[in-house]
């Protein structure tokens, strides 16, 4: 009987001992994958990061400082209003310490305002808005794989630049949309481009002839897509269809993901200029992940999404045990200080500015032609390395309150 | 230069010209669910998901048969509608003598579920379908590119449509159709199989979806929701033209597509609207539809 009570007292003693070290609480980490399971994004991000997310733990070996780590996951919809009453229930009732993934802008901003009120970190890799680094920034907030800004700036710099001077638009009618058209526009004007015009199509459409012509009577030397997923898909294939890139014109696709080109066909695809932030073939590191990820996935490949979603996830972790605590500011501060550093090859020179960017070298691929490719999904060519500051918003442009004038 | 709407007259005439084409989808596909529903009396909700089932089974004979896009074309109406005709026969039967709203929940908890079971097994962003070689390429017509795969769609619909009502109206057959709805247990009582004829009906609609997923899969994005992006559209074809009626189905599906093709032109972002909005006007002053015979 004593030497039970001395034991459960030394046991006591050492697990005070352990906690006075790091402050975890209900000693357990906790973070939830949440993300379209079922829509329009569930290539893209979808299970593909889950899978990325429990890499990540696995790597880092589980545990945080002793701590054991759990993925837990949901399907948003992308609906906002479920996006929020998940992440409440999952700050509130079940210790969840990190939200990640977040795809469709409307879904992210609902769950961010929800971690900003209780200082809780967000990890936003899927949705591309730069609210989430503008009006809606938050501390404990990051946006880590891409937004419209980066690929705005990377594909319409590059488009214009080699001589594609004016531009028409198809533009999905929601505020995604008219964002990256905005965007745009702006870089296009910034390098002496005009812009012929644009026309708003109804979003989901799956008939684009109509604006397909619409556009090839502008007479614009490129026809920017400002939509994403299946719209960009139907567009695509549809302009090959009507002869619009044997005319003359090219497409100038704004959001392109791999899973997208795959679904095409390089036949359909291939010349097609966009801007990426993570491409599985372009390094031995980045091959060796990929590879890792898709033996969990059926041989796909990884997006950017997913290759972020890993990321964001790493980092979290080793700024869990470097601020010894899950508290979100403190976390948050460790994740500002620490180096970004993954197996992925996601985040080359990677930092996290104030209004929570975090800012990485982003690529120009194109897309190899049929005879290129040397087998299944081997579809770019990065033709340029866009280092992180010419890629993102300056910070000098930010409308965020965190960024000191 | 003419002018008409104050848009030039060439763009006007190609807008309307692919307008023909788009009307030519909903006119196939409205066609099957009008044959359903004055037949079998089923509001078909499944048909997007069948029509979906129809591109898929093109892809799926290319890649693991070989079989090429003709072939797809006869294969895949045959494959879709067999799988029709079994859920027709283990579950649809049960509802005839029930209200429509009974099949019509039937039939959309289907759809959720061969949609389900597709997004599943392909994921969401769909697969590649290329235009058959002999079809690709175009003409210029001067005041358009029309695509000859494009045209294609439009005779074969053509056929299709009126192939289909030369034969519910004009035949022998049709005329047992006909009567077999009517009044079922006296054409059962001339010797007529009345339950075979009508299973067979319900196997020829879903064909009929499934013919315009072949149709649809080298020009539009070939994913499992592709069908229920339609669908909602095709029904409102349907309530315009008169629930059940043939002729009506396919003359209001080239008619809309026709609204529609302007709409793009003069007001885009109105263009997923418009048809929903004569749905509701000819719903108010002809409740039967525009070739309806009365509720």
């Amino acid at each position: 009987m004593l030497k039970k009570a001395l034991i459960g007292a030394v046991a006591l003693t050492a697990l005070t001992a352990a906690q006075a070290q790091a402050q975890y609480s209900d000693n357990k980490i906790k973070i939830g994958v949440l993300t379209d399971l079922s829509g329009t994004y569930s290539d893209l991000a979808g299970k593909g990061a889950i899978v990325a997310a429990q890499m990540a733990v696995e790597d880092f070996g589980g545990k945080v400082n002793g701590v054991p780590v759990e993925i837990v996951s949901a399907d948003h919809q992308n609906k906002a209003d479920i996006a929020s009453s998940i992440a409440r229930k999952w700050y509130d009732a079940e210790q969840v310490d990190a939200i990640a993934e977040l795809v469709t802008t409307a879904a992210a901003i609902a769950v961010r305002e929800v971690s900003k009120e209780k200082g809780k970190i967000d990890l936003v890799s899927g949705a591309a808005s730069t609210a989430l680094t503008n009006a809606k920034c938050s501390t404990t907030g990051f946006h880590w794989t891409y937004d419209t800004a980066a690929l705005a700036n990377g594909t319409a710099n590059a488009v214009v630049k080699n001589g594609g001077k004016s531009w028409y638009f198809l533009t999905a009618d929601y505020a995604f949309g008219h964002d990256l058209q905005a965007q745009t526009e702006r870089v296009v004007k910034a390098n002496g481009g005009e812009i012929k015009g644009a026309v708003r199509h109804p979003f989901p459409n799956s008939d684009f002839s109509s604006f397909l012509l619409q556009a090839q009577a502008s007479g614009a030397q490129i026809i920017g897509l400002a939509n994403a997923g299946a719209d960009t898909i139907n567009a695509i294939k549809q302009a090959k269809e009507f002869g619009i890139t044997q005319g003359g014109q090219s497409l100038a696709g704004m959001l392109v993901f791999i899973t997208d080109v795959h679904s095409l066909g390089l036949e359909t695809a291939q010349g097609m200029m966009m801007t990426t932030g993570y491409y599985w073939n372009r390094d031995d590191e980045t091959r060796a992940w990929s590879k890792r990820w898709s033996a969990k996935m059926d041989g796909k490949m990884p997006s950017m999404v997913h290759a972020g979603t890993y990321s964001s996830v790493m980092h979290y972790l080793k700024a869990l045990a470097a601020a010894k605590t899950d508290d979100g500011m403190k976390v948050a501060e460790q994740m500002r200080a620490l180096p970004i550093k993954d197996a992925s090859g996601f985040a080359i020179n990677g930092k996290i500015r104030a209004d929570g960017r975090m800012v990485h070298d982003m690529y120009l691929a194109q897309v190899k032609k049929p005879s290129e490719s040397k087998g299944p999904w081997d579809y770019y060519n990065i033709v340029r390395t866009i280092p992180g500051d010419d890629a993102y918003q300056s910070l000098a442009d930010s409308k965020c309150d965190l960024v000191k004038k | 230069m003419m002018t008409l709407f104050g848009i030039p007259a060439a763009a006007l005439f190609g807008q309307l010209l692919l307008g023909l084409i788009n009307g030519a989808f909903y006119a196939v596909l409205s066609l099957g669910l009008a044959l359903i529903f004055g037949l079998l009396n089923i509001i078909n909700f499944s048909h997007g998901a069948q029509y979906m089932m129809g591109a898929f089974v093109a892809w799926l004979g290319l890649t693991y048969l070989g079989a090429n896009y003709w072939v797809a074309l006869l294969l895949a109406p045959l494959v879709v509608a067999a799988f029709g005709i079994v859920l027709e026969r283990t579950m649809l039967s049960r509802l005839y003598k029930l209200d429509h709203l009974y099949g019509l929940l039937l039939t959309f908890g289907l759809a959720l579920i061969i949609e389900g079971v597709f997004r599943n097994l392909y994921g969401i962003s769909g697969i590649p379908y290329a235009v058959p070689k002999e079809l690709a390429g175009g003409w210029n017509l001067g005041f358009m590119y029309l695509p000859i795969y494009r045209a294609w769609v439009v005779i074969a619909s053509l056929v299709l449509c009126i192939g289909t009502w030369l034969l519910i109206e004009k035949t022998k057959l049709g005329a047992y159709l006909r009567a077999a709805t009517e009044n079922p247990a006296l054409v059962q009582a001339m010797g007529i199989n009345v339950p075979i004829m009508i299973t067979l009906t319900y196997g020829f609609g879903v064909a009929l979806a499934a013919f315009a997923g072949v149709l649809a899969a080298p020009i539009y994005s070939v994913n499992p929701l592709m069908g229920s992006n339609l669908i909602i559209v095709v029904f409102a074809v349907v309530v315009i033209g008169g629930m059940g009626s043939i002729m009506g189905s396919i003359v209001t599906g080239f008619m809309l597509g026709l609204l529609e093709g302007l709409t793009k032109v003069i007001y885009p972002e109105a263009a997923s609207t418009v048809i929903f909005m004569v749905m509701v006007v000819v719903l108010l002053i002809k409740p039967a539809g525009l070739f309806g015979k009365g509720a």
